[in-house]
């Protein structure tokens, strides 16, 4: 059971920089995701918290602890590789029993964790196998199974499921939280698929070019992104961004479009409005030349643009649809459901 | 591949059956000459089927002086030659195989360096730098002793840089699991880095072995004490020996029993032999 907090953590390699000012506290029991693109950095921090990466400055608490020079050993956390990185000559017994071994517990506790780990994972019958016998999501469970039997204070995850077929992955996923929330041990688990994060965090860090953009539930990052940058990565399909002028309350898009606007600016701005916002209404301002559609069973999604102009559009619309490529629709967006971007600093504004 | 044509499985079998003849026509003639007695092997033709005084002349190059009475009986050049080539084979292995593992899990400085040094010896074999490792092992006093014979042949790239590759197909992961379980440096070199390079040590033991049991020069130059000669060389000596012409049953057995040794080590750790050299999988 443990708290984590980064206090103005920053990692440099030689003169490059790949995370920024990182500040957070994840409270005890929580499931962190860390979500970003390839690159953003994520990787490195949680490594960082592992101790498989020095702390460049600032400072990392596990439990009110400073933990920056400790050995990974000694920070009380168990980690999931991307790859598993099971030992291929040990059985999945001695696998999940290595580390206990060393840390010169009794055999016979040692024997009871696994055999408890192997049952909460449905592993029993494979503990003899070595890990080449195993399946993809089999190896996935051993590897919990190796973090659960440590019994430690945090858990850690590096994109443990992108290996796993995209069912297995599903399913995992769901196990992964259950599990989390049966042990409740405090949790840090790195993706870069957003819908992963969305499904398993209580809470979300949002990571690009090592920033942390927004750090929130994932409702609170769906209905009020704090950047260009969340907006787009959160949610799918993506938002829509449409270049906008603000005067006295009503943004005016490049079609002419008149939409009632509850934020409190004026001049240019970038209007962003989610595909599945947008609501057919005959009377409604914005209208979409339609190109092409995505039938997907439970909705339909109509590729266009704004009439008018050459900017992109994506509407969602619920049910299976059929339009003719070239017939313009009209749709109108709530004032809610509109976000507004400095066109500069990318930031909210509200 | 597979094809239908007679002519050309006829031309390749011709090529195979050639090619096993003449690999396979010396040991028979080895053999025969070996099961022979000496007054036979001195007259013309050479015998081409078995004779029969195998055993009388086994128990007499193994046991009884080889030649004149003065000769050391041919089990001791045996183990001369078993001691040198365990020696060569299993201190090779164990130096570079931690040299190795410093090379390429610790950061220490000028280690590309190091690598780079000990990459160039694979440039000076025994050889080349004969003359001086000989004053060397002369002036430390290891003349006509195990350590003088084998330690010169420790010293060596291959292993080292064979043990470096293996190394780095490990994936980095293994080391960090293994630092998060807790694992030292010593740990992890001994429950996973060894378990792991298992089969490319024996592949390594086998070639070291065969290497080290086939040495014939060094052993020349460095034993003068004929308790230390080891069996390769002492079949050159005695085709020498001027007073009295060879005799040649007794050299065919011993070219027979230096063979023995190498074949078994083959045939024993083949199958780990064979995967050493292949797996990839790590």
């Amino acid at each position: 059971m443990a708290e984590i907090k980064f206090e103005n953590l920053t990692k440099s390699y030689g003169a490059t920089d790949v995370l920024h000012h990182v500040e957070g506290e994840i409270t005890d029991g929580e499931f962190i995701v860390i979500v970003g693109p390839s690159g953003c950095g994520k990787s490195t921090l949680l490594r960082m918290v592992a101790g498989l990466e020095a702390v460049s400055s600032g400072q990392i608490s596990i439990s009110n602890k400073v933990v920056n020079d400790l050995e990974p050993a000694d920070r009380d956390i168990a980690m999931v590789f991307q790859n598993y990185a099971l030992y291929p000559h040990m059985t999945v017994r001695d696998n999940m029993a290595y580390g206990l071994k060393i840390r010169k517990i009794p055999k016979d506790e040692i024997n009871r964790r696994v055999e408890e780990a192997a049952d909460i994972l449905e592993i029993r019958d494979y503990l003899d196998r070595r890990p080449r016998q195993l399946s993809g999501g089999q190896r996935q469970r051993v590897a919990m199974g190796r973090a659960i039997v440590r019994e430690p204070s945090v858990f850690l995850f590096d994109e443990p499921l992108s290996n796993l077929d995209a069912k297995l992955r599903v399913q995992m996923r769901l196990e992964i939280r259950k599990l989390q929330k049966r042990l409740g041990v405090t949790s840090i688990y790195v993706t870069h698929d957003q819908v992963e994060a969305m499904t398993l965090g209580d809470r979300l860090m949002v990571l690009n070019g090592g920033y942390v953009e927004q750090f929130g539930t994932p409702i609170e990052l769906y209905q009020r992104p704090a950047s260009l940058f969340v907006a787009g990565f959160i949610g799918s399909p993506s938002m829509n961004f449409l270049p906008a002028q603000v005067t006295n309350g009503k943004a005016v898009l490049e079609s002419g479009a008149q939409l009632q606007t509850s934020a409190k600016t004026s001049g240019g701005v970038i209007l962003g409005i989610r595909p599945e916002h947008l609501v057919l209404d005959e009377k409604g301002q914005i209208k979409v030349e339609v190109d092409l559609l995505e039938q997907l069973g439970s909705n339909t999604l109509v590729h266009g643009r704004l009439e008018g102009t050459q900017s992109p559009i994506v509407v969602s619309l619920d049910g299976i649809q059929t339009i003719d490529a070239g017939v313009v629709l009209s749709f109108d967006a709530p004032p809610l459901a509109l976000h507004l971007f400095d066109t500069v600093t990318e930031k909210r504004i509200e | 591949m597979v094809e239908n044509r007679p002519f050309l499985t006829v031309i390749t079998h011709i090529v195979l059956v050639l090619g096993v003849a003449m690999i396979a026509l010396p040991i028979w003639i080895t053999f025969v000459a070996a099961s022979h007695d000496e007054i036979r092997m001195l007259q013309a033709p050479i015998p081409l089927m078995p004779g029969s005084h195998f055993a009388d002349n086994l128990k007499q190059t193994l046991f009884g002086a080889g030649l004149s009475g003065d000769q050391t009986p041919v089990w001791r050049m045996l183990l001369n030659s078993l001691a040198m080539a365990l020696m060569i084979s299993v201190g090779k292995i164990a130096i570079s195989i931690i040299s190795a593992f410093a090379i390429v899990y610790f950061k220490f400085p000028f280690r590309m360096g190091f690598f780079w040094m000990i990459f160039i010896t694979l440039m000076l074999p025994v050889e080349v730098r004969i003359l001086p490792t000989f004053e060397v092992v002369a002036n430390l006093g290891l003349l006509n002793s195990y350590w003088g014979l084998s330690i010169p042949l420790i010293a060596s790239a291959t292993a080292t840089f064979m043990f470096r590759q293996v190394f780095l197909t490990i994936p980095d992961e293994m080391l960090e699991s293994a630092r998060i379980d807790g694992a030292g440096p010593m740990r992890f070199f001994w429950d996973i880095l060894l378990p792991l390079s298992r089969t490319n040590i024996a592949a390594l033991f086998v070639i070291l072995f065969i290497y080290g049991w086939n040495q014939y020069l060094w052993p020349l130059l460095i034993t003068t004490d004929t308790d230390m000669t080891t069996i390769v060389m002492s079949i050159k000596q005695m085709l020498e020996s001027a007073e009295q012409s060879p005799q040649w049953n007794v050299i065919m057995m011993t070219a027979l029993l230096a063979m023995l040794p190498p074949i078994l080590v083959v045939i024993g750790m083949q199958k780990l032999f064979v995967q050493g050299l292949t797996e990839t999988d790590k």
